[in-house]
């Protein structure tokens, strides 16, 4: 195989065919308000992209993952910047590369039958376009090792919080084996001092198909696998609830399996922390209520503290009022939602495997009054 | 004559009723029937799938929207994914490998046109069977109806337990199906490459539509037998009461994984190095030069047909394995952006110091230029695995493979349809409106995924029904649907110029855009023999030898 | 059989290219390589983690004959191409024949294990994960030498018809490319289930 070129001039004077003729005539003029034409549309893109980017209000309603509070998730959006500049720096030099071509190399009315010189290919350019890449991956490639022995081999520390969480369709349930915690789909972990830092190492289980535990602001998402546990660590710098939501489609409901998780002062988290520990009262109130859930389907699959309800299938309401939401974060935990969750989960979350229980007027008003005594 | 394959004069000929010409349709063994047959089908399940598409896009548009319900959404991604990757990808990358091939190396046929029109059929049941889901899938109440597990159908979603009714039969047996009759085809690739060249044309001297065809098929073979396995194990699992996914018995749910993305990755390289190929052939009569670097094109091409057989679990950086493994997958994913970043430079190695023309097939090979860069390079971030850690699972990783399958490969087969319809019809199709398709499609494609990354770096996971106001999502998926539409309408200007054209296109003759391959050496369309007699080649552009006597390439071979 | 094009030669000589029908059954043989290698990874990938039941060193029994007969019967199949090749019909007839036979002891062999497993040890596809495994990939692979048997008988009878001469060799070296393809497969199985796997 010859690698050489020749010249020009060999094909001049045949009658190469309708190819070359003037419909080729395009004007320099139109050409360039082409590409500028392109230029003006994806700087236009951009600038939306800017603008929807740019309002990150500091109230965390936006799990941006450029907006990180913890520090896995800082690490990774420092290995980001560093793969967006190798990427953005070869993007441009391709790019203007292929802009240049473009407008060099395109036919002009003067090229009449003649063909370019026949270039075969070029054994150097060849080399140096194979060996500038294979350095660029080896850079790329020790960063992204780095980070990922530095994020998945972390040691855990004593003063580390232990959360096993639990995926199950559509909810989290999140247990504290040491504190003797059982809870759902709100986590509350201790803000994190880096001086004396106290993460928080979660073991992530799962009680039927796949899930992905996914808080942006706080750590990548790791999966949770049924028969295959893994962990995943935050240690937040901010206190604030910070948004997230399952990752991996798990059925009908994997869009409302929303998460939510809630960073306390270490004062905070430990007032949380006795309330959960706390037994529930025996309030007056709920009396005929817990006649109600004590005698019906619902002790199935949920567990309250102190009644015969022990069902592992459903979140545990031991301490439901403490939480701001149900349904996995579906609707705000409010007496008109709890009611309307009972007797028809469909209306806030079709799919759900909650069923519809119904209970007549009088039995629901007594079950939503016990249910709002469970703090 | 009414031997010709598909000559125009035939549709108004008086002797041969509608009833004769379906069932010399259906009966065909010809390659170029075939193929155009792959492609018609193809087409009619790209709308099809596209309908499933603004399905999707509708039903996102706003927070909380009630379009459909979260069961139709579901079912409606999965169709989208399935359908688009199984009934429209492959097919209509078969139908211009079937129709091309033979014709480019100088044959009369395939080596096997009996199981060229059987593979053919087979791959057409599948995708019937699957749609036949949406009637007949209904089992139990809520039970059964089309497949809603997603295209990947992760156990153990799949399982009795989880899906109950026969939808997730109607996905794997339809696949299973179409699968052989993939296979089916690439045996018939294979054979007619190796067997049934013209003389002189050494493997050397093929076209590169060729060689990548020829590398596509090889793994076509490496990579549905995984499918294949993984699939038959889910029916054991679902049918026989077996464990292979079951975790309750001690089964393994991250195992269907690596089978099916041992599977799936490749499968992405499977689509796009016939959109390799297509470039390959058009750039450079469009450039007016031969392709820069030849061997290194077929080397590249190899090389990440090996290497994409070892990255797989890179769409399982967030299942949990060890730190060495995810570095090991990091690696090799990146490692395989080097042979394709090689290509990408070689064919601006064709443009640079050529002529070029820039018909509508050479503008979609800028388009695809363009935008495979930016596709390989949001690769490259994904490949970083701490990086994929936020950005696997959300709508980044969306606008990434619809960046590399309608930013490249769509664009690339656009540019084929430009640059071959005249072969098969024997008539152009229109430039202006081509312009026009080429222009709105680029203004929906980049409003659409350009911006539909976004929202995947501010938290959005994928296939959710709805998602919560508030996220910053809102604007960005109201754009987003708005892109989706514009690239709807140009689809729309597309078919149109493509039956336009079929009755009033400009005679295209043997040899419209001065090219140099074997195809463009017969009439347009071509004579059901392809060759009055087989012609024997002395370089790899033997009509350039043809054309330019004095300085044929065989002096250069 | 080279599958590489051998170049053209300078002068206006040989153009000889692979036959087809080989490079086809090559293809296939790949193919059904690549899925049985999956069926394999499992089996191993299971090995000891069955939760509950007969686990392979109760149950299984080592099936000498099975394998001595199918390994006998590539033998057997290449010989009788040979044979064909040079015009001997009734020698290529009775090989082809007694391929066939010992393809079906080791297919009688198998139907009496699995009936062993099942009746006696109670070990079913849905028993345990070495159930599972088990039956797939044996069964997989008893599927194979069932098709390739019916292959084989019809080219027997196309045989006995008179209708199979030399100038088929080709096309019977093909099948029997299946054939050997097929005893390798259980080369692999054995090894994996019988050796490996206890």
């Amino acid at each position: 195989m010859s690698w050489c070129f020749r010249e020009d001039s060999a094909a001049n004077g045949k009658d190469v065919k309708r190819m070359s003729d003037n419909s080729n005539d395009v004007d320099w003029k139109i050409i360039c308000g082409r590409m500028a034409g392109v230029l003006v549309l994806l700087a236009g893109i951009l600038f939306a992209a800017g603008l929807c980017l740019a309002d990150s209000p500091k109230d965390n309603s936006v799990p941006s993952i450029f907006e990180p509070r913890s520090t896995p998730a800082e690490s990774i959006r420092h290995l980001s910047f560093f793969v967006l500049s190798v990427t953005g720096l070869i993007f441009a030099v391709v790019f203007i590369l292929l802009a240049f071509a473009i407008v060099k190399f395109r036919s002009k009315s003067g090229d009449r039958g003649g063909e370019p010189a026949q270039v075969y290919g070029s054994t150097q350019i060849e080399l140096a376009w194979t060996v500038i890449p294979i350095l660029i991956v080896a850079v790329l490639f020790a960063a992204t090792a780095q980070m990922i022995h530095a994020i998945q081999d972390a040691p855990k520390p004593k003063e580390a919080v232990e959360v096993t969480a639990i995926g199950h369709q559509f909810w989290w349930e999140f247990r504290y084996p040491k504190l003797g915690i059982v809870t759902a789909n709100e986590l509350h972990v201790p803000v994190s001092d880096p001086a004396h830092p106290t993460p928080t190492f979660l073991r992530l289980l799962s009680a039927d198909t796949d899930h992905s535990f996914w808080v942006p602001q706080l750590a990548g998402k790791t999966d949770l696998i049924p028969n295959h546990p893994n962990e995943t660590w935050l240690d937040p710098h901010e206190t604030g609830l910070f948004l997230g939501q399952c990752a991996q489609y798990c059925g009908t409901q994997h869009a409302k399996m929303l998460l939510r998780v809630y960073v306390d002062s270490p004062e905070d988290f430990n007032v949380w922390v006795r309330r959960q520990q706390q037994a529930t009262n025996q309030d007056e109130r709920g009396a005929a209520g817990r006649h109600v859930f004590e005698t019906t389907a619902c002790v199935n699959c949920h567990a309250v503290g102190g009644t015969n309800g022990t069902g592992r299938f459903g979140p545990d309401l031991t301490h439901m009022m403490s939480r701001h939401t149900i349904a996995s974060g579906a609707a705000d935990n409010t007496p008109e939602n709890l009611r309307l969750w009972i007797q028809n989960p469909d209306a806030i979350k079709p799919g759900s495997l909650m069923p519809a229980m119904k209970l007549n007027d009088a039995d629901l008003d007594a079950l939503v009054r016990y249910l709002e005594t469970l703090q | 004559m009414s031997s010709n394959a598909m000559t125009i004069q035939d549709v108004a000929a008086p002797d041969r009723t509608w009833t004769q010409v379906l069932h010399e349709w259906v009966t065909t063994v010809d390659h170029k029937r075939l193929g155009v047959l792959y492609i018609l089908y193809a087409l009619v399940f790209l709308v099809i799938a596209g309908f499933e598409a603004a399905i999707i896009r509708i039903q996102l548009i706003r927070p909380h929207n009630d379009f459909v319900s979260p069961q139709v959404f579901n079912r409606m991604f999965t169709m989208h994914g399935t359908t688009m990757i199984f009934f429209v990808a492959m097919p209509i990358l078969f139908g211009f490998a079937n129709y091309l091939v033979p014709l480019m190396i100088g044959a009369r046929d395939m080596a096997f046109p009996r199981l060229n029109a059987f593979s053919f059929w087979l791959t057409a049941f599948g995708g019937f069977l699957l749609y036949f889901s949406f009637l007949g899938g209904n089992g139990l109440y809520g039970a059964g109806n089309a497949p809603d597990v997603g295209w990947w159908a992760y156990a153990p979603l799949t399982s009795r337990a989880f899906s109950p009714g026969h939808s997730s039969e109607y996905w794997t047996i339809a696949l299973l199906v179409s699968g052989f009759g993939s296979m089916g085809t690439a045996v018939n690739i294979i054979a007619t490459i190796i067997s049934m060249r013209c003389p002189g044309m050494t493997l050397s001297r093929m076209p590169l539509f060729a060689w990548l065809n020829l590398t596509m098929a090889g793994m076509v073979f490496l990579v549905i037998g995984p499918l294949t396995a993984a699939q038959l194990m889910l029916c054991v699992d679902r049918y026989l009461g077996g464990h292979f996914f079951d975790t309750q018995a001690g089964g393994s749910a991250t195992l269907w994984m690596h089978f099916f993305w041992i599977f799936g990755h490749p499968e992405v390289y499977v689509l796009v190095i016939p959109a390799f190929a297509f470039l390959s052939e058009i750039i450079p009569v469009f450039s007016r030069k031969p392709i820069f670097g030849y061997p290194v094109m077929v080397g590249a091409t190899i090389c990440i047909g090996f290497v994409s057989m070892t990255v797989w679990a890179h769409h399982m950086f967030t299942i949990g394995m060890n730190s060495y493994a995810n570095s090991f997958f990091a690696i090799t994913t990146m490692v395989v952006g080097i042979p394709t970043g090689i290509k990408i430079f070689n064919w601006l190695g064709t443009m640079w110091g050529g002529r070029l023309q820039f018909k509508t097939p050479m503008l979609f090979c800028m388009g695809f230029l363009f935008q495979f860069l930016i596709a390989g390079l949001t690769g490259i971030m994904l490949s970083a695995a701490p990086f994929n850690w936020q950005l696997s699972g959300s709508y980044f990783v969306v606008a990434h493979f619809h960046y590399v399958i309608v930013g490249g490969i769509l664009f690339a087969l656009f540019g084929a349809f430009y640059y071959w319809y005249p072969k098969i019809i024997g008539r152009m199709l229109n430039e202006t409106l081509g312009k026009l398709h080429f222009w709105l499609f680029f203004i929906g494609f980049h409003l659409c995924f350009d911006l539909m990354h976004i929202p995947g770096l501010l938290g959005m996971p994928r296939r959710i029904y709805t998602y919560e106001p508030g996220r910053g999502w809102e604007t960005l998926n109201l754009l987003v649907t708005i892109g989706a539409f514009i690239q709807g309408i140009a689809i729309l200007v597309f078919v149109v110029n493509m039956i336009i054209s079929y009755f009033k296109g400009a005679k295209a003759g043997n040899d419209p855009w001065d090219a140099w391959t074997l195809e463009w050496s017969v009439s347009s369309p071509p004579p059901a023999y392809n060759f009055a007699s087989i012609p024997t080649v002395a370089s790899r552009r033997p009509l350039w030898d043809l054309k330019h006597p004095e300085d044929p390439d065989s002096h250069y071979d | 059989m080279s599958v590489i094009a051998t170049p053209l030669s300078e002068a206006k000589g040989e153009w000889t290219l692979p036959y087809r029908g080989t490079v086809g059954m090559a293809c296939l043989i790949f193919a059904e390589a690549s899925i049985f290698t999956i069926f394999v990874v499992a089996y191993l990938f299971y090995v000891g983690k069955s939760l509950s039941g007969p686990t392979p060193r109760e149950v299984l029994e080592t099936p000498i004959l099975g394998t001595i007969c199918l390994l006998s019967s590539s033998l057997t199949v290449h010989l009788a191409t040979k044979f064909l090749y040079l015009g001997r019909r009734t020698g290529f007839l009775s090989l082809w024949f007694i391929t066939i036979v010992l393809g079906g002891i080791f297919l009688f062999g198998t139907g009496r294990e699995w009936h062993r497993l099942i009746y006696e040890h109670g070990l079913t596809i849905s028993t345990n994960l070495f159930g599972t495994t088990y039956y797939s990939l044996v069964g997989l692979h008893a599927t194979h030498v069932v098709v390739g048997l019916l292959l084989l008988a019809v080219v027997f009878l196309f045989g006995l018809a008179g209708r199979v001469g030399p100038e088929q060799t080709k096309r019977a070296e093909v099948l029997s490319l299946y054939w050997h393809f097929v005893d390798g497969v259980w080369v692999v199985v054995f090894t994996v289930v019988y050796i490996l796997g206890r």
